[in-house]
């Protein structure tokens, strides 16, 4: 249990997948114009990364080791997500018009968000053998949420720098990436949490 | 594409008007992540570079095959095949690279530069063109990451390629090889970048004006 709880305190805040890893960082400067459509880029990352890590677990445990393909993981994992992304994107366009249309052409796009495959990789090397099956689950949703986290909150501050008065050559993205620069330094801090 | 660019210009496209770093903004993740030292940004931006050619090649080669619906897995299964000759051969080769490039050679695979080319260039162009396509965004891509990661190996750990090239007494800027630094560095660099692009074309209007006065 301890060490579910570390998994989790890693995946949320210490080894944050954009603030230290540098994972998922197209949507990440992409999404975050806006709260409401940074948190439903979030939603959409937190139920594909969670399922991928669920789906991807069984492959490389029942598929793929046992008939020695290991090589064939990135394409093998790669098709998968691919798939869930579609269904999410169906999901979505049934159960919820308005974000469906929010997150626009971004949807798709998380098929090519490396931090759904990074997880789904990180997952099977983070120990000897790769996580187990609900520790798999739980550093790929807790992964998410710290991508969630940090997508909001870098959306809060490009808002109030878009009605701020930036020097005319900090507009745009030097501005946001120097503002995300400053936002990593914070998340530096809790570099100590865990061992 | 109704204008027939040459040769040339497609090639210098990649390396200037639309270099995939600092003017079009793709491909962050290992950008920001690899370019802590030079060595890393130049193993990387060759990697790619090979996924690039190779993929556009293939791409275009069976542009008139791949149905417009599935055409997206297609690229991604094409991409993915080179990506995977690419980690094993680093494996192989130069296993020291490959074990610091970790999880972000597998990753090259999402390099949004890759799927890009392959869906607005290659998809549409002739084999010749499509692989003088991939050479100019390999090469603008090198050229971008090796130049931010030399920044930051001088500023972050006082050495270039592994050597000492800051005076003894010079204190490394440990911030900038961590993540912080790679968003900062980069930061400052395309104000830079815009800059030296925003006089740049002045002086080409300024010029034209001349021309017609």
């Amino acid at each position: 249990m301890s060490s579910l709880i570390m998994i989790v305190v890693g995946g949320v805040l210490v080894n944050n997948l954009i603030m230290s890893q540098f994972l998922g960082i197209c949507p990440f400067l992409g999404v975050s114009k806006k709260t409401e459509t940074a948190l439903g880029m979030g939603m959409a990352v937190t139920f594909v990364m969670a399922i991928a890590s669920l789906f991807t677990f069984f492959v490389q445990r029942y598929l793929l080791i046992p008939l020695h393909l290991e090589y064939m993981q990135t394409i093998a994992f790669i098709l998968i997500i691919a798939v869930l992304v579609q269904t999410v994107e169906i999901v979505l366009k049934k159960i919820s018009r308005s974000l469906y249309e929010a997150l626009g052409v971004y949807l798709p796009l998380i098929t090519t968000n490396c931090a759904v495959l990074g997880v789904a990789i990180n997952n099977t090397t983070a120990v000897d053998g790769g996580y187990g099956l609900i520790a798999s689950v739980v550093n790929g949703t807790a992964g998410a949420l710290g991508f969630t986290l940090a997508i909001v909150l870098f959306a809060a501050i490009r808002e109030r720098m878009a009605v701020g008065n930036l020097p005319k050559w900090m507009e745009g993205f030097p501005g946001a990436l120097i503002g995300a620069g400053l936002m990593s330094i914070a998340f530096q801090g809790f570099a100590g949490l865990i061992h | 594409m109704s204008e027939k660019k040459s040769i040339r210009a497609v090639f210098m496209n990649g390396i200037l008007r639309e270099n995939p770093i600092f003017r079009l903004l793709l491909g962050m993740c290992p950008t920001l992540a690899i370019s802590t030292a030079v060595s890393q940004g130049i193993g990387m931006g060759l990697a790619s570079t090979f996924v690039l050619v190779s993929s556009n090649l293939v791409i275009s080669l069976l542009r008139n095959v791949i149905p417009e619906k599935v055409r997206i897995p297609s690229f991604v299964v094409v991409i993915a095949t080179f990506v995977t000759i690419v980690d094993l051969l680093m494996k192989a080769f130069l296993p020291e690279l490959s074990k610091s490039l970790g999880v972000y050679i597998p990753l090259i695979v999402v390099n949004c530069i890759i799927f890009a080319r392959a869906e607005a260039f290659a998809s549409k162009n002739t084999p010749l063109r499509a692989i003088v396509d991939g050479f100019g965004m390999g090469a603008g891509f090198t050229l971008a990451i090796t130049l931010l990661s030399a920044v930051r190996e001088v500023i972050g750990s006082g050495t270039f390629l592994g050597m000492q090239v800051m005076p003894e007494t010079y204190q490394p800027m440990a911030i900038i090889i961590r993540p912080p630094g790679g968003f900062l560095t980069l930061g400052i660099l395309l104000v830079l970048v815009n800059a030296a692009v925003k006089a740049f074309e002045k002086r080409k209007e300024a010029k034209a004006k001349e021309g017609i006065a």
